[in-house]
């Protein structure tokens, strides 16, 4: 179980990126974070990552506090970020060296063959394209078993194509450690495609303004109604967490409304 | 004839997967003769300026033919003059290369990699590096003598500063992206200045030596001028003084030489740390 308890980040120059977060997340589940610019998604990431630290409050993981980088936390970029002096198979190696040389061999080749990219093993990262080395950096996170991947907008830089085929690679990945996983999109289809849990962020300051369960089951079928339904839903989630008049979420009245009732 | 090349690959299938994916050989072994066309304009002018002395149009006294240069550095071959005072020459700039260089990394990596040394170095060494280096020549003939001593300790100088701003500076602008890559993983420092920093301030630190070089040899004449019996400054000043001009011109065509030939042994032999490297470099 991943946590976070009263989560806020106010930056040196007093900008308040996140403000009170309070979201639990179960092992092996994949929420999305959506929202519009500026609402702190990549902030909140930042922070589970261990690349930021908190203003107050905590991250947990298993009841551990997260207080830094942590050896079950991988995190896929938005850009690739492979290191150019580093052939393809070592920079998915690259967080492996406490393994032995041929277990590392074998979860290398292993996590290139599942992206699909086995013959370039030893290329330089500049003979790839962008999708393919997106999926190289997606290897380099999982190839280290992570109990949790963060995705910050792995996927925004690509076609919608390509952005297909990465879809189906990263379940496929997920599928054999089931890692919990939580993404930043700003792709309301992407985060129908592949989450358990859609939750709409807010900005000024960063906060939830409400989740929504995407209970569709997998292999998801783009072109069905209960997926336009869940699209529907969380666009007009969105539209309302960016419109200043509805300050509190619906959930938030009908509870005050359940309250009156008794 | 390349258009037959390019026909026959299109039209078979061998040929087509070798135009879609031309392999790295294949890239090697095209010579672009295009690059011959810069031998074009020097070899032109010195055949008009060999005819225009032959035809009596000109004198060529205090500007020689290319002949009568080639002869004079022919001559200085034969009687081994040239090699004594090329291998002086690079043996003073080797020198003074390899010491103004180690410096130059040792303190552009301390001041590149943390704050505190940065704030206490740099701006000593840029109060330095203001001043022009051709002024320390008298003191440091004071303090090491007119044999070689100051004579490297000059070039050394010269060497020092861009390879210590340019280590400095490639250290300072690493990908901040890259460095969370290896925070991500949990490098310790010494660990993410070897497997990253490192790498990443390769292509730049060639980048600095090589200028280093370059200003090694601009100091080299420098320390030759103020007083040596042997090396190719010296060819020069000696060929000022017994006007031979012919002289002069066959050791700014060593020095040339020399130049080109060191430069390009320092880039042959740091390809391999850059080979990565997603520029235009190989084709410059």
């Amino acid at each position: 179980m991943l946590t976070f308890e009263h989560l806020s980040k106010t930056y040196a120059d007093g900008t308040r990126a996140l403000s009170d977060i309070n979201l639990s997340v179960r092992n092996g589940e994949i929420v999305a974070l959506v929202g519009g610019s500026g609402c702190g998604k990549t902030t909140l990431l930042r922070l589970i990552a261990g690349l930021d630290r908190a203003s107050a409050g905590a991250i947990k993981l298993e009841g551990e506090v997260l207080s830094g980088p942590h050896p079950s936390v991988g995190i896929v970029f938005q850009e690739p970020r492979l290191l150019p002096w580093l052939s393809v198979f070592d920079n998915i190696a690259f967080g492996l060296d406490h393994v032995s040389a041929a277990e590392r061999k074998a979860r290398v080749e292993h996590a290139l063959e599942k992206v699909g990219l086995s013959e370039h093993a030893r290329r330089w990262p500049r003979d790839l394209s962008g999708g393919q080395q997106q999926r190289i950096s997606i290897a380099r996170a999982f190839v280290t078993n992570p109990k949790v991947l963060l995705l910050d907008e792995p996927f925004s830089a690509l076609d919608a194509f390509t952005r297909a085929s990465l879809h189906e690679h990263l379940l496929g990945l997920w599928e054999e450690t089931r890692p919990t996983v939580v993404l930043v999109t700003h792709d309301v289809h992407e985060a129908v495609t592949l989450a358990d849990r859609a939750v709409v962020m807010q900005p000024k300051p960063g906060r939830i303004f409400d989740e929504l369960p995407l209970t569709l089951s997998r292999p998801r079928d783009k072109t069905e109604l209960p997926f336009e339904t869940s699209v529907r839903r969380v666009l007009t989630a969105l539209d309302h967490s960016l419109k200043p008049s509805h300050q509190k979420p619906q959930r938030e009245r009908d509870r005050q409304a359940a309250a009156l009732w008794w | 004839m390349s258009g037959d090349i390019a026909t026959s690959a299109w039209s078979s299938q061998q040929g087509a997967a070798a135009l879609a994916a031309p392999s790295l050989a294949g890239k090697r072994r095209a010579f672009d003769w295009r690059v011959l066309l810069g031998f074009f304009l020097p070899i032109a002018v010195a055949i008009l300026w060999e005819a225009a002395v032959h035809a009596g149009l000109a004198q060529g006294r205090l500007v020689p033919p290319p002949s009568r240069i080639f002869v004079t550095l022919w001559a200085l071959a034969k009687t081994g003059e040239l090699w004594t005072h090329t291998w002086m020459t690079l043996w003073r700039v080797v020198v003074g290369f390899v010491i103004g260089g180690l410096a130059g990394i040792v303190f552009g990596a301390l001041s590149g990699s943390s704050q505190t040394l940065r704030r206490l170095l740099d701006p000593t060494l840029q109060a330095l590096r203001a001043i022009p280096s051709i002024a320390w020549v008298p003191l440091f003939i004071l303090w090491l003598g007119i044999f070689e001593a100051s004579k490297v300790a000059l070039i050394a100088v010269g060497v020092f500063f861009p390879v210590y701003l340019g280590i400095a500076g490639a250290i300072l602008s690493v990908d901040r992206k890259l460095v969370e890559v290896g925070q991500v993983f949990r490098l310790s420092r010494a660990k993410l200045a070897r497997r990253i920093l490192l790498p990443a301030v390769l292509p730049e630190g060639v980048i600095a030596l090589r200028s280093g070089l370059g200003l090694g040899f601009m100091f080299v004449v420098a320390a030759e001028f103020m007083g040596a019996s042997e090396g190719l400054g010296y060819l020069l000043v000696d060929g000022q003084q017994m006007g031979k001009p012919d002289q002069i011109l066959a050791a700014i065509i060593a020095f040339a030489l020399l130049g080109k030939l060191a430069d390009s042994l320092l880039v042959l032999a740091t390809r391999p740390l850059v080979r990565w490297q997603d520029t235009v470099r190989e084709r410059l």
